[in-house]
């Protein structure tokens, strides 16, 4: 309830196509030359200290790029990205690893401040910015394409909770890193992982060891800067036997009249009885109303239940970014696995959204459930792309669809496209499908209960997604749903 | 000052059909006044009229609540105003509790208003208080706002609301239609409780029934768009006895 209170006031405090995140932060920094070619490539593995396997890793990936073509199966629309007019590397100036936060340039904390995020221990630890209760949050920051700051390293290091960037990771935990890396999203995976594979910057490691329930939620903000520069993220999450962890990913990018090439790749792996719960707030940069500037945002996120009763839970809000492909998908191969997938997107003025899940049931026995809710406003169009299969000796499997559509105005579009491949006889599939549309009768009511348009749309939005916001740790539900009113901001009348 | 003034107001819908042809009506405060006319005369339009919904053209007339002019401003801002309407068909809310509803709309009414929202435990006070009233069940304001409900459950919903909001002005659409008898008395003793010196209300029904439990002050007939007689609350029993017949041929002639 007080939620709700909250996004109303959000919604009357700001102005319309406000994007709060749009600020550039002047920083000196360093990028590595124009284009990408096999130097680019050894220049980035250079800069990040890597051992000789981890760069013929990516010259192997990038050879294979050189071979592939773009995908045009998704219903998204944009001009050819010049990929030799990009920088594929960006860093602080004068980068060294920082050894606490008091070596990050003041600049970027100053970022991360009007983000509001709690970077500082001792903040957090004062519960100076968190309401009463909350739990505490560790947090990986990632400023285009370097890690600037880990939290709460100590602590986590206690349990043996392993949480760092990528780069240290391929250098301290060599041994993890390969036996994992790209073995959930191969090299040779699609054009955008296989691009990422190559040139990936940084992004999170976590490594839970069995038995161990990771205790506090793990958090990555991602904040791409510089202009012409792609980012391109890569995460690796490992529950061992009987883990547990919950993490949770927040991207913002100023606002710029060109559009950004994101291209993440995350891989979960969930071994015997381990849980992984993996949340995104997605809220780069949309382009203005007109269509001009915003984030391509193409990643690659897959979960795979190594073992046998594991668990792994995707569970997303989507606002940002000019164009969304994005399909986080769960491989079910252990027994008794199960996959989640809860799914809030959302595109006003021209923004394109092509989004979706897989579910691959291979074990016996294993369940998976979809939830997606997808609002479209404004201009744009929003699709939803499913699949939900069974191999043949997956007897037993169960999936549960729920597809909803809600569409405000008449000049957007919602689209559905779920793929069913049921290659078992005992397997279950049910799905479900609703399109609605905001009727002016509905927000008449509430308006002539008091309620202004906006707060009316947004009391009625919020009913809509409730059933996903409901699987969002508890602080970040309470962010979403400011973000989904903001997002959906001077899209009636 | 009357706290309801409309004088001569003509309403088209799109097509350029007049559908009201110069309704004049004054209520004072404390006055419940009953609205009594044939289907499709125009009394629902009167109603979203007043309350400022989309879709038709006020082509002549003007309406004052308080001295203000209603009719430009917004429907919320009507609201804050202190106009209610109990709808005809109240709306369906997907995924909104209803006690979400209730507190979202007292709040953004007493924002508009400059005043304090209201506490939690207040709030939950209020509610319990007047649902009990009502006899509505708990367990209803947990679901979502007319989902499911019982075509009494919503009217009841709609007279807890008004409870709740404290009207200046309320309007009444049919609250009666759809409601067996014992409903029909909750209800009406609902509106009763909520009669007082400075409330005026408008009752719009169709038939007498609604009358014998909400006893009003001045009885309207209205037809084919506009009041064509006023009386006491004995021309309601003179409609039931006679039907609208009179009219028709009035109209006719
Ligand atoms: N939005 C609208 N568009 C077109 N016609 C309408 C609209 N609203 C009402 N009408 C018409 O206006 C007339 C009066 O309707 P209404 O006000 O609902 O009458 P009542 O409530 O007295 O039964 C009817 O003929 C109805 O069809
Ligand atoms: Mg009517």
């Amino acid at each position: 309830m007080p939620a709700v209170q909250e996004t109303v006031e959000q919604v009357r405090s700001i102005d319309v196509d406000q994007y709060k995140y749009g600020f550039e932060t002047l920083i000196e920094t360093e990028r590595a030359p124009k284009g990408l070619s096999e130097d680019i490539v050894r220049f980035i593995s250079a800069k990040k200290d890597e051992p000789a396997w981890m760069l013929e890793w990516r010259l192997d990936a990038y050879r294979r790029w050189l071979t592939m073509e773009e995908p045009t199966w998704a219903r998204v629309d944009y001009p050819k990205i010049p990929y030799d007019e990009l920088y594929y590397y960006a860093a602080p100036k004068a980068f060294v690893a920082p050894k606490s936060l008091d070596d990050v340039d003041p600049e970027i904390l100053k970022t991360y401040e009007k983000l509001g995020i709690p970077l500082r221990e001792q903040e957090i630890l004062a519960g100076v910015q968190r309401p009463e209760g909350a739990s505490r949050v560790a947090v990986d920051a990632v400023f285009d394409s370097v890690s600037v700051a880990t939290t709460f390293k100590e602590e986590l290091k206690k349990a043996g909770v392993i949480f760092m960037p990528i780069s240290e990771a391929v250098r301290e935990h060599p041994e993890l890193v390969r036996k994992y890396l790209g073995s959930v999203v191969p090299v040779t995976d699609n054009f955008f992982a296989t691009l990422n594979s190559a040139v990936f910057s940084d992004g999170s490691f976590v490594y839970v060891p069995p038995g161990v329930r990771c205790p506090m939620e793990l958090s990555t903000y991602f904040r791409i800067n510089e202009r012409n520069t792609g980012q391109f993220e890569r995460t690796l999450i490992i529950a061992d036997k009987g883990s547990y962890v919950s993490y949770l990913e927040g991207c913002t990018a100023p606002r710029r009249d060109e559009n950004q090439l994101h291209a993440a790749v995350v891989e979960l792996i969930a071994l015997d009885d381990a849980e992984i719960k993996y949340s995104t707030v997605q809220n780069w940069y949309p382009g203005d109303s007109e269509g001009r500037g915003g984030i391509y945002n193409f990643v690659t996120k897959r979960g795979d239940c190594r073992g046998a009763r594991s668990k792994i839970s995707w569970t997303q809000v989507e606002t940002g970014s000019a164009i969304t492909w994005k399909y986080p998908s769960c491989i079910l191969r252990g027994d008794g696995s199960r996959g989640e997938f809860y799914s809030i997107a959302i595109s006003n003025g021209r923004q394109q959204v092509d989004s979706g899940t897989k579910m691959i049931h291979l074990g016996k026995n294993t369940t998976s459930r979809i939830i997606s809710k997808g609002i479209a406003a404004g201009r744009s169009d929003n699709t939803y792309r499913g699949l939900v299969s069974a191999h043949r000796k997956a007897t037993g499997a169960r999936n549960f669809t729920n597809c909803d559509s809600l569409l405000i105005g008449s000049h957007c579009g919602a689209h559905t496209v779920p793929y069913i491949e049921a290659k078992n006889a005992s397997a279950v599939f049910e799905h479900e499908a609703t399109t609605s549309k905001i009727s002016e009768d509905m927000l008449f009511y509430c308006m002539q209960r008091g309620l202004s348009e906006e707060e009316a749309v947004a009391l009625v939005v919020n009913g809509f997604v409730k059933d996903v916001l409901q699987h969002l740790p508890m602080e970040f539900a309470v962010e979403a749903q400011k973000l989904i009113s903001i997002s959906l901001e001077g899209s009636v009348g | 000052m009357s706290l309801l003034e409309i004088k001569n107001l003509q309403v088209s819908v799109e097509d350029d059909r007049q559908i009201l042809r110069g309704v004049n009506l004054t209520v004072n405060p404390g006055e419940v006044h009953a609205i009594m006319g044939p289907n499709g005369s125009g009394k629902s339009t009167l109603a979203h009229v007043l309350s400022g919904k989309d879709g038709y053209a006020v082509t002549g007339g003007e309406v004052l609540l308080d001295g203000a002019d209603l009719l430009a401003m917004e429907p919320d801002e009507r609201a804050a105003a202190g106009l209610f309407l109990a709808f005809q068909y109240p709306m369906e809310i997907p995924g909104v509790a209803t006690m979400t509803f209730l507190r979202t709309a007292m709040n953004a009414q007493r924002k508009k208003r400059g005043e304090a929202e209201l506490s939690t435990p207040e709030f939950m006070k209020r509610v319990r208080e007047e649902a009990a009233k009502l006899s509505i069940d708990p367990e209803m304001l947990r679901r979502p706002v007319n989902v499911g409900f019982s075509g009494g459950e919503k009217k009841r919903n709609e007279v807890l609301q008004m409870a709740l909001l404290q009207p200046k002005l309320a309007v009444l659409d049919e609250t009666d239609s759809g409601l067996d008898i014992d409903a029909l008395k909750i209800a009406a003793e609902g509106v009763n409780r909520l009669r007082s010196p400075e409330r005026g209300m408008i009752v719009i029904t169709h038939y007498q029934r609604l009358l014998d439990h909400i006893v009003p002050d001045i009885v309207h007939v209205f037809f084919n768009g506009r009041i064509v007689r006023t009386g006491g609350k004995e021309l309601a029993h003179e409609l039931e006895a006679k039907g609208y017949a009179d009219y028709e041929q009035e109209v006719a002639a």
